[in-house]
């Protein structure tokens, strides 16, 4: 039986919220570097060139790629025979989120209340903490800073069965170009079709925290990927919305399966500040 | 050609500006983002006076990271100005004149620039590292209890931003897409409004 130390977790979760907003992953960049080739409207390439410009500064001064440092969401996948020690999960996993945005002069961007209340809670906790079960002795974080820019974009339907794979790229489509530059493109997608309508925004926000250019593993999903990011690619929104072929640099889609009488769909942007950080015991 | 300027902006400054301008803005500006506008608009509905003189100034849409030690600022790039148009119409009553954020405005606010008179300008989001470097000096100067949310008074130089909405009524976005656009859509496109 694997054990986890719930300190060695805090730490983990501390020097991920950090590195994750100070350096983009360097596949990330290959795929910054290809829109640049790709694109032919001149605002466009100039974006793409401050893009390029801000990361390297970051990354050489530690400074965050973008002031909205997000909200941290943390997705981490147990195995069975997993033993955790030393205290409350959820707890060491908040601790280490409060230390990293404190520590790393990160903005602190969570609010206690979304109504009544809205006081910011000062350490950006809590986080947005899923876990789920998994066979073997696996112990993996995967965690993403979330700005809320490409998060306010975000849609979900409860389509018709009926509605079909046309229906899907239809809403897809609708949810990219009427977001045009709010969510900062170029963009990334995350797809989630199927589950119920509580899952399928889960699916999306999963879909995202993949790696750049995974593709799903039934060819029919994998070519859904290929042909939305096409599509998308032709809606002219370009990067920062300003015109161009540039809109987004990958789409992935997770799915479930469902009733018999749904079709959940749920469309999750991110901006090109896409920060998604590791961690595996 | 790109165009130099520093706020106060007089109706001579502004009816220069057209969408598409690439414009350097030099000088002070404010920040103020969505916790900060629900207070003005509450102070000014109450008729108490404003914290800043927002009279032909120039409000920047940013909650800056905190400055590391050494740093005037954090990373400072701009956020959704839409959030912030169910705001506007008071604030370009009492006088202000440009906005700074990212994104585009509901039609609505675009209408109220060419009634008041006022600018929208777009910087490049989510290079907050890159633009922090224009930013000289920064002061709360209001709200100091809303953290990131706070209002600042900035020293800017050579702040750099795109004209997105002009006194004509002009878009940027609705012209930069069509040129690009290379699909057939089956929907019509609304642009979101602010509730």
């Amino acid at each position: 039986m694997k054990i986890v130390r719930v300190e060695d977790v805090e730490e983990a979760i501390r020097r991920l919220s950090m590195n994750v907003n100070y350096f983009i992953n360097e596949d990330l960049k290959e795929y910054y570097k290809n829109a640049l080739s790709r694109e032919v409207s001149d605002s466009g390439k100039e974006v793409l060139n401050q893009i390029i410009e801000n990361v390297e500064l970051a990354a050489r001064e530690q400074l965050p790629i973008c002031q909205d440092t997000g909200v941290s969401i943390v997705y981490v996948e147990i195995g069975q025979d997993v033993k955790i020690e030393g205290g409350s999960l959820y707890d060491a996993i908040n601790r280490g989120v409060s230390r990293g945005y404190k520590e790393g002069y990160l903005r602190k961007s969570v609010v206690r209340d979304p109504l009544f209340n809205r006081v910011n809670t000062g350490d950006n906790t809590p986080a947005m903490i899923h876990v789920e079960l998994v066979p073997g002795d696996v112990f993996r974080i995967t965690f993403m800073a979330k700005g809320t820019g490409a998060e306010n974009m975000s849609r979900l339907a409860m389509l018709t069965p009926a509605a079909g794979v046309k229906g899907v790229k239809e809403f897809v489509l609708k949810t990219v170009v009427e977001a045009g530059p709010n969510p900062c493109p170029p963009i990334v997608v995350g797809v989630g079709i199927g589950g119920t309508f509580d899952t399928v925004g889960w699916l999306a926000k999963k879909a995202l925290m993949r790696k750049m250019g995974s593709r799903h593993p039934d060819p029919n999903y994998a070519k859904l990927e290929l042909e939305l990011l096409e599509e998308i690619n032709k809606l002219g929104v370009g990067p920062q919305g300003l015109g161009g072929r540039v809109t987004a640099l990958d789409v992935r889609i997770e799915t479930a399966p469902c009733h018999i009488g749904a079709l959940p769909l749920a469309v999750n942007l991110d901006c090109h500040a896409h920060r998604v950080g590791r961690w595996e015991l | 050609m790109t165009k130099k300027i520093s706020p106060p902006l007089s109706d001579e400054i502004l009816s220069e500006l057209k969408i598409g301008d690439k414009v350097l803005i030099s000088g002070k500006i404010y920040t103020a983002r969505d916790a900060a506008h629900k207070r003005f608009v509450e102070a000014i509905n109450k008729g108490e006076k404003l914290p800043v003189d927002l009279r032909g100034q120039v409000i920047y849409y940013v909650g800056p990271t905190p400055a590391k030690p050494g740093y005037v600022i954090g990373s400072a790039g701009p956020t959704t100005s839409i959030r912030m148009d169910s705001y506007m119409e008071p604030l370009l009553k009492i006088g202000l004149k440009g906005t700074i954020g990212k994104g585009y405005r509901s039609w609505s606010v675009v209408e109220l620039l060419k009634k008041y008179k006022a600018v929208y300008f777009i910087a490049t989001g989510g290079v907050g590292a890159l633009l922090s470097k224009k930013i000289k000096s920064a002061k709360v100067v209001a709200y100091e209890d809303l953290g990131p949310e706070a209002v600042m008074e900035l020293q800017v130089e050579d702040f750099p931003v795109i004209v997105a909405n002009d006194i004509y009524g002009g878009d940027i976005f609705e012209e930069g897409v069509k040129k690009y656009r290379e699909i057939t859509l089956p929907f019509k496109i609304e642009r979101i409004s602010e509730v």
